[in-house]
């Protein structure tokens, strides 16, 4: 545990039953960061985010948090907050009400509480909502209130479940603005689940990608968005074509290819984004099965030896036919190397 | 020709069969004749003034409605923290469990009762009216728990955890978000429960002593020994009183969507 860290999970274990979610799971957090726990649905980031908040017990292993080990503590003694997916207000309860819901669990009354819950709901732009019940409330207004009612509380840490994901288009670009904002304004440290890799690129200081109940690679979002470390972060952010590397060439199911220029050392496997081939010269080739137009650019399928190969041209170049013979590169230069492969 | 005509048709022989009895029954009971007879011999409202008078209909009434009350509490206390223990918490055999608390009672009534009586009042010398306590909230408790389950299913269990995090005690949880948000069909329950025991007669039947008796059994004794209207009277009273229970838990607590 380095001393900076504020929120940190050593070797922890956690089990539904007999199912194990997370095993061995390591991960230090500062305060005052926002991070995302990113990784396609079972990969143990909802079930990590339940055991900090104490809903989950762990099998094993140790949660601190503020230089106290809370692994045994109540979830209601923990002064962290969660806004749910669902957001979970208590529709009997007027939006005040829900806000004010743990201030008058604390003994707080009158003025003060008044206070404290108008001011949080005006944080969150619902000052005249106060005496709606949460069914006359939109989803994004939901959330808001969702968002003030744990704010009020002044939690150590706050955990949002998909925090974007029952949100339209529109309300999810407001919506990510608002936190962002709201964790600038009050420093508080911020936990994000998420299986929408964009969302957690544009929000969080640092990202956490989760597989199969362990952690696949921590990093800043430009760290895992260029230089993934894994074929499945390179996969999840967007490197569509992913090799193994055995003895220096691709190692494909068809057979192995050298490439024009030295692979690292400790690579594993290489990765690229569809964008990063070069069509129109080099040493492979391949015929066209799909195309596709995106406005600026167009995306080819390639079926070659290698197996099938994407790639992103601009659309000023010339259009390549279905079926069409093309000829392309994987420059090695360019590559994310990969330290794992599987 | 379209299926309609017959359509109708039906649906009002339908109607007819439904509410033709109750026509009947309430035509009977202003009857000014001495016997029960259809159509009725004149007007008169003495038959019902005389269900006023009837010193045994007046304390069958009061023991119907004391069962009704509180063995559906009584069914409601234990319902309650059932429920939420099924529909919150894997358990073994939850499913059989789940099977036998929420399916109405299989064994016909009149075993049921001979049972209570043999085995039960007969050889512990248990008070008449402890035991028709017991054997109408043991009656009412499948209804209970099957309408209040209903509700608590439509209940998200994040909602809950939201007050924990909050600094809410699990039981305080229960009593500030579940309880609130399942008052109406708890309220539809209770009004399923106070209605099936206030009907109930096989049970009852047996469970009766001298001087202790449900209204219904009270009326089936009545009929028996007199055929005067004012039973017609009687069950015209009680009908209005239903309708009236229901019109307003239909107009409050929308009492349909919980049976």
């Amino acid at each position: 545990m380095s001393d900076s860290a504020y929120l940190s999970l050593e070797q922890l274990k956690l089990a539904y039953g007999k199912t194990v979610a997370v095993d061995r799971l390591d991960l230090a957090i500062k305060q005052g960061e926002l991070i995302a726990l990113l990784g396609p649905s079972g990969c143990g980031k909802t079930t990590t985010m339940r055991a900090i908040a104490g809903l989950l017990a762990p099998v094993s292993g140790h949660i601190h948090l503020d230089s106290r080990d809370i692994t045994r503590v109540a979830a209601n003694k923990r002064s962290v907050g969660l806004v749910f997916q669902s957001y979970a207000l208590f529709p009997h309860l007027a939006v005040f009400e829900n806000v004010a819901f743990g201030l008058r669990l604390k003994g707080m009354r009158g003025k003060e509480l008044e206070d404290r819950v108008q001011s949080g709901l005006k944080t969150v732009g619902l000052s005249s909502f106060a005496s709606r019940k949460p069914g006359e409330l939109s989803g994004g207004q939901q959330q808001r209130v969702a968002l003030a009612r744990s704010m009020v509380m002044e939690p150590k840490v706050l955990l949002l479940d998909e925090p974007l994901s029952n949100l339209d288009a529109r309300l999810r670009l407001e919506m990510r603005a608002e936190l962002q904002r709201v964790q600038k304004e009050t420093g508080v440290t911020m936990i994000f689940v998420t299986h929408d890799q964009a969302e957690a690129l544009a929000l969080a200081d640092r990202i956490v990608v989760m597989l199969n109940g362990t952690i696949e690679q921590i990093g800043a979002p430009e760290e895992i968005y260029n230089r993934p470390n894994s074929a499945f972060v390179a996969d999840f952010v967007g490197f569509e074509n992913v090799f193994r590397v055995r003895a220096g060439e691709l190692d494909t199911e068809t057979g192995r290819f050298a490439l024009g220029g030295a692979i690292p050392r400790e690579a594993q496997g290489l990765a690229w984004r569809p964008s990063m081939v070069e069509l129109g010269g080099g040493p492979f080739e391949g015929s066209v099965r799909g195309m596709s137009f995106a406005g600026g650019t167009r995306q080819y399928l390639l079926d070659t030896p290698l197996g099938p190969i994407k790639v992103e041209a601009s659309a000023h170049l010339p259009t390549h036919a279905l079926g069409a013979t093309v000829r392309f590169d994987l420059p090695v230069s360019i590559a994310a190397p990969l330290q794992r492969f599987g | 020709m379209t299926m309609r005509q017959p359509a109708i048709v039906v649906l009002g022989l339908l109607v007819a069969f439904l509410v033709g009895p109750f026509v009947v029954i309430v035509a009977a009971s202003l009857s000014a004749g001495d016997t029960l007879a259809f159509p009725p011999q004149g007007f008169s409202l003495r038959w019902v003034a005389k269900v006023f008078a009837e010193q045994s209909f007046r304390s069958s009434f009061a023991l119907s409605m004391f069962l009704a009350v509180f063995a559906t509490l009584a069914a409601l206390v234990l319902g309650i923290p059932a429920s939420y223990a099924m529909s919150r918490y894997s358990m073994p055999f939850a499913e059989a469990v789940r099977t036998v608390v929420s399916s109405p009672i299989i064994v016909p009534g009149i075993i049921v009762g001979l049972a209570l009586l043999r085995y039960l009042v007969a050889p512990f010398g248990i008070n008449v009216v402890v035991a028709l306590f017991l054997a109408h909230t043991a009656l009412v408790l499948p209804y209970c728990v099957r309408v209040v389950s209903a509700s608590l299913d439509n209940l998200r269990s994040d909602v809950e955890e939201a007050a924990i995090l909050l600094g809410s005690s699990r039981l305080g949880a229960f009593f500030r978000v579940v309880l609130p948000n399942i008052r109406n069909g708890v309220l539809a329950a209770f009004i399923l429960g106070f209605v099936t025991s206030f009907d109930q007669v096989p049970v009852s039947l047996f469970l009766s002593g001298p001087g202790v008796q449900t209204l219904p059994i009270d009326m089936l004794g009545y009929m028996e020994r007199t055929y005067d209207p004012s039973v017609a009277a009687l069950s015209s009273l009680l009908a209005f009183l239903s309708i009236g229970i229901m019109f307003v838990a239909e107009r409050f607590i929308g009492f349909s969507r919980y049976v």
